[in-house]
């Protein structure tokens, strides 16, 4: 049996890959479920399993290729299959001899992410920084075919002429999705508006609206001052980031729902576990709200969907993502069927899942097929932390620090570890009650932890 | 309008000047009896008589100190040094003293002279009389350089050189000597800082000053086959230099090559192109280019010095690089 091992598609803006390291060479048997080779996306790197057992035949790609999502990079067979018709075959490879290694170097996180075992897990998210809304024209302009996509440096680092990024920042388009036609590949003004045309031109955005990354990044676009600092390019994590944090925010009609949840007992409990149980296993107070956010899953499906423009399906699992601060940026992969894994295995699969982000090796479903996220900015201090949607999921639990507060417990003012929660979800697939419903769920169970136990 | 060689439209601006102001007069080597080196001042001697019109001896830092201090005194004299390349023993005179007198009397000396050379090559006259040395006197604040490419900027100019109150360099070209044109019979001003829309075109301009403007619009008529409309901007002087003018083309066109004669390294051509980055970088839709003599001493040989100075091919290949 003949199996194309293509370019996989993590994530929906996601168009093209790095083979960075086959595993396999050819002649080399395969197993299903094997890890074949190691890819780069703008967020990741990520392991590339075998679908199929046979003898991994031919591989289509070299390393450092950067191939178009869905082309073939390899053929797995058996060892008598006729894979004549892959001879001369390449993969629409994109030659870039520019070192991607240290690219994928630069993308780790340091010492700046906390120990998975410390209180929370380093998570980030940042809604306060909005970046520049992705325009329309990216989304309905075809996919440059790739005998004609002009080679782009891996350094992120766009070709275009001043005119051509002039009217790309008036019009609002991304030159990373823009095909250059001008002399070595250069993004000129041509291109710029044929890659408008069909598409709405977006009307100017007001000086007010311009987001604050933008403000922050790009004073010169406004300050005729030679002195001024350059615009500085995004990296292509920030570019990915911006597209969908602006696609989320702009599609998804997000309501916010706030409460305080009293982690007085979870707090004991998890110290009571720590003190009986290995290294390994020791348990975040992240890991807690990750169980308590699969078990409320599971009982409240309709925040454990993912939205497709008018349609939306619900998961059957819970992929719970715990978003990861890295240097430019941040990734929130997901723990697999997080609703029917219990304390210890969560607290494993998360250490090694930070472990494994910072090392750039996710799997291929830990980023694409997560259903709901949190983000926890607890270890940080900071007391509410309202998340933006990752598309296309539905809800994202915005996690602050748990800290001493004065509470009224029966007449009596206590002191007990509270800790806010922010919850954002979609207003397109769920209501503000049935919202409510899920937060209280959540709330209830690390409240009454012993029901994350059992 | 009648049709008269740059030569010609030379000669009727300065008949002009020595007929209606008392105050010029022409000097310099073999403009009297000889008629100058490149017949522009034939028969002036016998029409104007010795005062009007003086032979000097080979003597340039000499001749240019008189004149500016006949200038000083009230006259307006004409001086003519040949060739480019001879100006440079003047150099002192033109540079220490014409370019700074007005400024550092506080306005209260003038210097009204008007100083013709030739430029330029493509005649045969070899490494020492055939070069392109207009940028080290644009390069001065303090005098003018003007560059005429036509017959009819070459009286126009000429003429409002002599309405100035301060020095101009007033550079002709060799190779155009003979070239011929339309210019009016009257007396007319072309003013300084004002380029000429050559030819007009929508996808690259082409900055010509003197000879060059004839090879880019060569080029042009070249592109335009190709589909290709070049716009020819005449700049006319290099210093005051029409910034506006060039501005307004780049941001028409968003391409531009600029062709002169002159060294590549150093030359004008790299003024004019920083310029046009620190003032329209934003407009720009490719770098901007230049088509500019090779880096070597003119040869005299024919075809290498044809080979040295900028070509039409080259104008050509270079726009379509950029388009």
């Amino acid at each position: 049996m003949v199996s194309e091992v293509v370019m996989p598609q993590m994530g929906a803006d996601m168009t093209e890959g790095t083979l960075l390291r086959w595993l396999k060479e050819e002649g080399d048997s395969v197993e299903r479920g094997e890890v074949i080779a190691e890819i780069e996306t703008d967020k990741a790197n990520i392991e590339i399993e075998a679908f199929e057992s046979g003898v991994f035949r031919k591989a289509l790609a070299s390393e450092g290729d950067v191939v178009q999502v869905g082309e073939v990079i390899a053929v797995v067979a058996g060892s008598d299959d006729d894979i004549s018709k892959y001879d001369g075959a390449a993969a629409g490879a994109i030659k870039q001899p520019i070192a991607t290694a240290s690219a994928a170097a630069e993308r780790r996180p340091d010492g700046a992410l906390a120990a998975p075992s410390e209180a929370a897990t380093t998570s980030a998210e940042m809604p306060e920084r909005a970046p520049e809304p992705a325009p329309p024209a990216e989304v309905q302009q075809p996919q440059p075919s790739v005998s004609e996509a002009a080679p782009r440096p891996t350094n992120g680092r766009v070709k275009a002429s001043p005119l051509a990024k002039r009217i790309a920042d008036e019009r609002g388009v991304d030159l990373g999705s823009v095909r250059g036609t001008g002399p070595g590949g250069r993004i000129v003004k041509k291109d710029v508006e044929q890659a408008t045309t069909g598409a709405p031109a977006p009307a100017p955005q007001p000086a007010a609206a311009q987001p604050a990354a933008r403000a922050v990044e790009r004073p010169a676009a406004a300050a005729a001052s030679p002195a001024a600092a350059a615009p500085i390019e995004m990296s292509k994590m920030r570019q990915t980031i911006a597209r969908r944090m602006s696609q989320s925010k702009r599609e998804a009609p997000h309501y916010y729902l706030l409460v305080d949840i009293d982690m007085t007992d979870a707090m004991a409990l998890r110290k009571q576990i720590n003190e009986s149980t290995t290294e390994d296993e020791r348990v975040s107070v992240n890991d807690l709200i990750v169980r308590a956010c699969g078990i409320a899953l599971q009982r409240h499906p309709a925040f454990n969907v993912t939205v497709d423009g008018e349609q939306y399906v619900r998961q059957p699992l819970q992929n719970v993502c715990i978003a990861i601060a890295l240097d430019d940026g941040l990734i929130a992969p997901a723990i697999i069927d997080a609703g029917n894994k219990r304390l210890p295995a969560i607290a494993r699969e998360s250490k090694d899942l930070v472990e494994r982000t910072k090392g750039g090796a996710l799997k291929v479903e830990e980023v694409t097929q997560g259903t709901f996220s949190i983000t926890n900015l607890g270890a940080y201090g900071i007391e509410t932390l309202v998340g933006i949607i990752q598309p296309p999921q539905t809800a994202i639990l915005g996690v602050g620090t748990v800290m001493e507060q004065p509470a009224v417990r029966g007449a009596q003012v206590v002191v007990r570890q509270m800790m806010k929660v922010a919850l954002a979800a979609d207003h397109r697939v769920t209501d503000g009650a049935q919202g409510a419903r899920f937060l209280g769920e959540i709330k209830g169970l690390l409240e009454k932890p012993v029901s994350l136990i059992v | 309008m009648a049709v008269v060689t740059y030569r010609e439209a030379l000669r009727q601006a300065l008949r002009y000047q020595l007929q209606n102001d008392e105050r010029v007069f022409l000097m310099g080597e073999d403009i009297g009896a000889y008629g100058g080196s490149y017949a522009v001042t034939k028969g002036f001697l016998e029409e104007f008589g010795d005062k009007r019109v003086k032979d000097t001896p080979i003597a340039e830092s000499v001749v240019v100190g008189a004149g500016i201090g006949a200038a000083m005194a009230g006259l307006k004299p004409m001086v003519e040094l040949m060739t480019i390349n001879f100006s440079l023993l003047a150099i002192d005179q033109i540079v220490n003293n014409a370019s700074k007198l007005h400024y550092m009397s506080n306005g209260q000396v003038n210097v009204p002279i008007v100083i013709r050379m030739a430029g330029g090559a493509g005649s045969q006259l070899g490494a020492q009389h055939s070069h392109s040395l207009e940028s080290w006197f644009a390069h001065v604040p303090g005098i003018k350089v003007v560059v005429p490419a036509t017959p009819y900027d070459a009286k126009g100019l000429l003429m409002t050189a002599f309405d100035d109150e301060n020095p101009v360099i007033f550079i002709e070209h060799t190779a155009l000597y003979a070239s011929k044109g339309e210019v009016p019979e009257e007396a007319y001003r072309v003013p300084f800082g004002k380029a000429e829309l050559h030819r007009e075109g929508r996808d690259v301009t082409l900055i010509g000053y003197s000879g060059s403007v004839h090879q880019a619009s060569r080029a042009a008529e070249d592109l335009a086959k190709e589909g290709i409309e070049a716009e020819v901007l005449n700049l006319r002087t290099l210093r005051p230099l029409d910034v506006d003018g060039i501005l307004a083309s780049v941001r028409k066109t968003h391409r531009a090559i600029i062709v002169e004669d002159d060294w590549k390294f150093g030359g004008f051509a790299g003024e004019i192109a920083a310029i046009v980055q620190e003032q329209a970088f934003d407009d720009l839709d490719a770098p901007v280019m230049r088509c500019s003599g090779h880096d070597i001493p003119m040869p005299y040989s024919g075809k290498l010095e044809q080979a040295a100075l900028p070509q039409e091919h080259e104008i050509v290949e270079l726009a379509k690089s950029l388009v």
